[in-house]
């Protein structure tokens, strides 16, 4: 049962957790570690569980089953000293919308216990954070989805957390601001913030994450760096087969028989696993390298929305 | 057992109903307040100068004497009571409600360092700040139109504030377990309207048939109304020892069942 010894500590540690609502158990025996100081990316399509899981971490759901600990605290037992160490950005904007940005971050440093004396510095540091200085004074009303956003990563730092959490931290968002976003990410753990980022982008999981964990149907199914991931799961290249629908149905039809492994993406198809069968037998098409957005849909059997 | 980091570290014990965590939820309630101080102000002084004008001068001038007091008196001390009732009750129901499903503020605050414990007692603490000292306006009106200053009204804000707790509890209980706020008028026309009316506020209870005077008792209002009255008229000995115990009762009973309610809904 215990975990084998490893050199790095861990932020966060989930053996074998048990979730549970009625008759749907949306998390099914799930192991996750987080290694201090590194960002893991919880990846899966929507009700694959990851929301489920963010929420135990901060115990506002109870596990049914399993062990968890969070920096070191046993949950749920010592959850709230767990939380005064962590930051949480959560999906949902729950912002208070008629105070202003400043006065949110105010509102923060006291949940969050920031001495009176630091508490003047925390709040301009996560002002600059978000990088709303002019806006100051402005209701949360009057920001744009992207300030909003930056101004809850900003609300989940005032503290200066060991660990950040973020579930879905840009979803909705035009390309634009969610890579601003990621650049505010990134800096987060370059100094040494441990992070988990629940995501069903996979572009977002596989540019931050120093290590990707796939969950489907309350599980982890693979987890690995992502370049191992891509490796392991669906080799070095994938074939893209562009054509008529009835050309794309042959050319899966043979390309499985032929023992490769395929997907459907709109206007072609895509074989994968050519290092596993002979590779003379692949088919024309156009070559590129394997993504793991291939991983995800051939462990998972889901697209991405 | 485990390498998990910070085991090492020394661990700081966090108990239960800290002053940090009250004090963080209170802060957010005051910061929001002065957003909107001026509306609630307005609507908790206006709103019982009102009926007090109403009845005192409608009732006023077909009675001038009711339970030994002069009718203004009578009503003036009632409406402290409906006061307290209105500005404790409601922003209970409806902020709770709000906050928990349409602004999800108290997901963010769960996630920090507070319990569900804290966060409705801090609420409910702050609601009853308010009610203690908006339940005093009835009383300056009714002093404009001749109720004498008695010492015992310096009593009144702190039995307003006791009374304040349980109700915003009993609309935070009511909050917790009802699945949506059009369902707030049940509550509202079946439970809040006889509490208010059936209390002694604007009529006494005595000339009320017998089961709904015995109804009265375990009305919470009931013992508030009586309180204020006493307080302003003069105590009355052991009868008031019983109507404090019935609002700490109340208070304590409303706080526990909204703890568990709210527990129920935001932890799951």
């Amino acid at each position: 049962m215990s975990p084998p010894d490893r050199e790095s500590p861990l932020s966060i540690r989930l053996r074998g957790v048990v979730k549970r609502y009625g008759p749907i158990t949306a998390v099914d025996g799930l192991d996750l570690d987080v290694p201090e100081g590194t960002c893991v990316g919880l990846l899966g399509p929507n009700g694959a569980g990851k929301s489920t899981t963010m929420k135990m971490l901060t115990a506002q759901a109870i596990a049914d089953e399993g062990e968890i600990e969070v920096l070191g605290y046993d949950l749920p037992g010592e959850s709230k000293q767990a939380r005064a160490e962590c930051g949480v950005v959560p999906q949902l904007d729950n912002l208070d919308t008629t105070l202003t940005v400043e006065q949110n971050l105010v509102v923060f440093a006291h949940l969050y216990r920031v001495p009176r004396s630091e508490r003047r510095d925390a709040v301009e540091r996560a002002i600059g954070v978000a990088n709303l200085s002019e806006r100051r004074h402005a209701k949360v009303d009057e920001l744009s989805g992207g300030m909003r956003r930056r101004m809850l990563i900003a609300r989940a730092l005032v503290h200066r957390p060991r660990l950040l959490l973020l579930d879905e931290p840009t979803v909705g968002l035009d390309p634009q601001v969610r890579q601003e976003l990621w650049a505010l990410i990134d800096a987060m753990r370059a100094e040494g913030v441990s992070i988990l980022m629940s995501t069903h982008y996979i572009e977002e999981a596989a540019r931050l994450a120093d290590s990707v964990t796939i969950m489907s149907h309350g599980k982890a199914v693979a987890s690995g760096r992502p370049s191992e991931l891509v490796t392991e799961h669906a080799g070095r290249d994938a074939v893209e087969v562009y054509g008529p629908p009835a050309k794309l149905a042959e050319a899966e039809g043979s390309a499985l028989a032929a023992g490769f492994r395929t997907r459907r993406t709109g206007t072609s198809v895509a074989v994968l696993g050519l290092h596993a069968a002979n590779g003379d037998a692949a088919p024309e098409g156009e070559r590129r390298p394997a993504n793991l957005e291939d991983v995800f849909v051939l462990l998972t059997g889901e697209e991405i929305s | 057992m485990s390498s998990a980091a910070g085991a090492s570290r020394p661990k700081r014990k966090l108990g239960r109903l800290e002053r940090p965590a009250l004090g963080g939820v209170l802060v957010r309630e005051m910061i929001n307040f002065s957003s909107y101080w001026r509306a609630t102000t307005f609507s908790s002084t206006v709103e019982p100068t009102i009926y007090l004008l109403a009845f005192g001068f409608g009732f006023g001038s077909l009675v001038s004497e009711v339970g030994g007091f002069r009718y203004v008196e009578f009503v003036g001390t009632g409406t402290v009571a409906t006061a307290v009732l209105f500005s404790s009750i409601f922003p209970a129901m409806f902020g709770t409600f709000v906050k928990y499903q349409f602004q999800h503020t108290y997901d963010a605050i769960l996630a920090a360092p507070v319990d569900t414990e804290e966060l409705v007692t801090a609420e409910a603490l702050w609601i009853a700040t308010r009610a203690g000292v908006y339940g005093c306006s009835p009383l300056l009106v009714a002093m404009i139109f001749g109720l004498d200053p008695s010492w015992g009204m310096l009593a009144v804000p702190f039995i307003n504030f006791t009374a304040g707790f349980g109700w915003a509890c009993f609309g935070i209980c009511i909050a917790a377990f009802l699945k949506s706020i059009e369902n707030f008028n049940y509550v509202t026309s079946a439970v809040i309207t006889p509490l208010f009316l059936v209390a002694g506020t604007f009529f006494p209870i005595d000339g009320l048939p017998e089961w709904a005077q015995v109804a009265a008792q375990i009305n919470p209002l009931y013992h508030c109304v009586e309180l204020v009255r006493h307080a302003v008229f003069g105590w009355e000995g052991l009868t008031d020892a019983a109507h404090v115990g019935a609002l700490v009762v109340f208070g304590l009973a409303a706080w526990r069942v909204a703890i568990a309610g709210m527990t129920r809904k935001l932890v799951n």
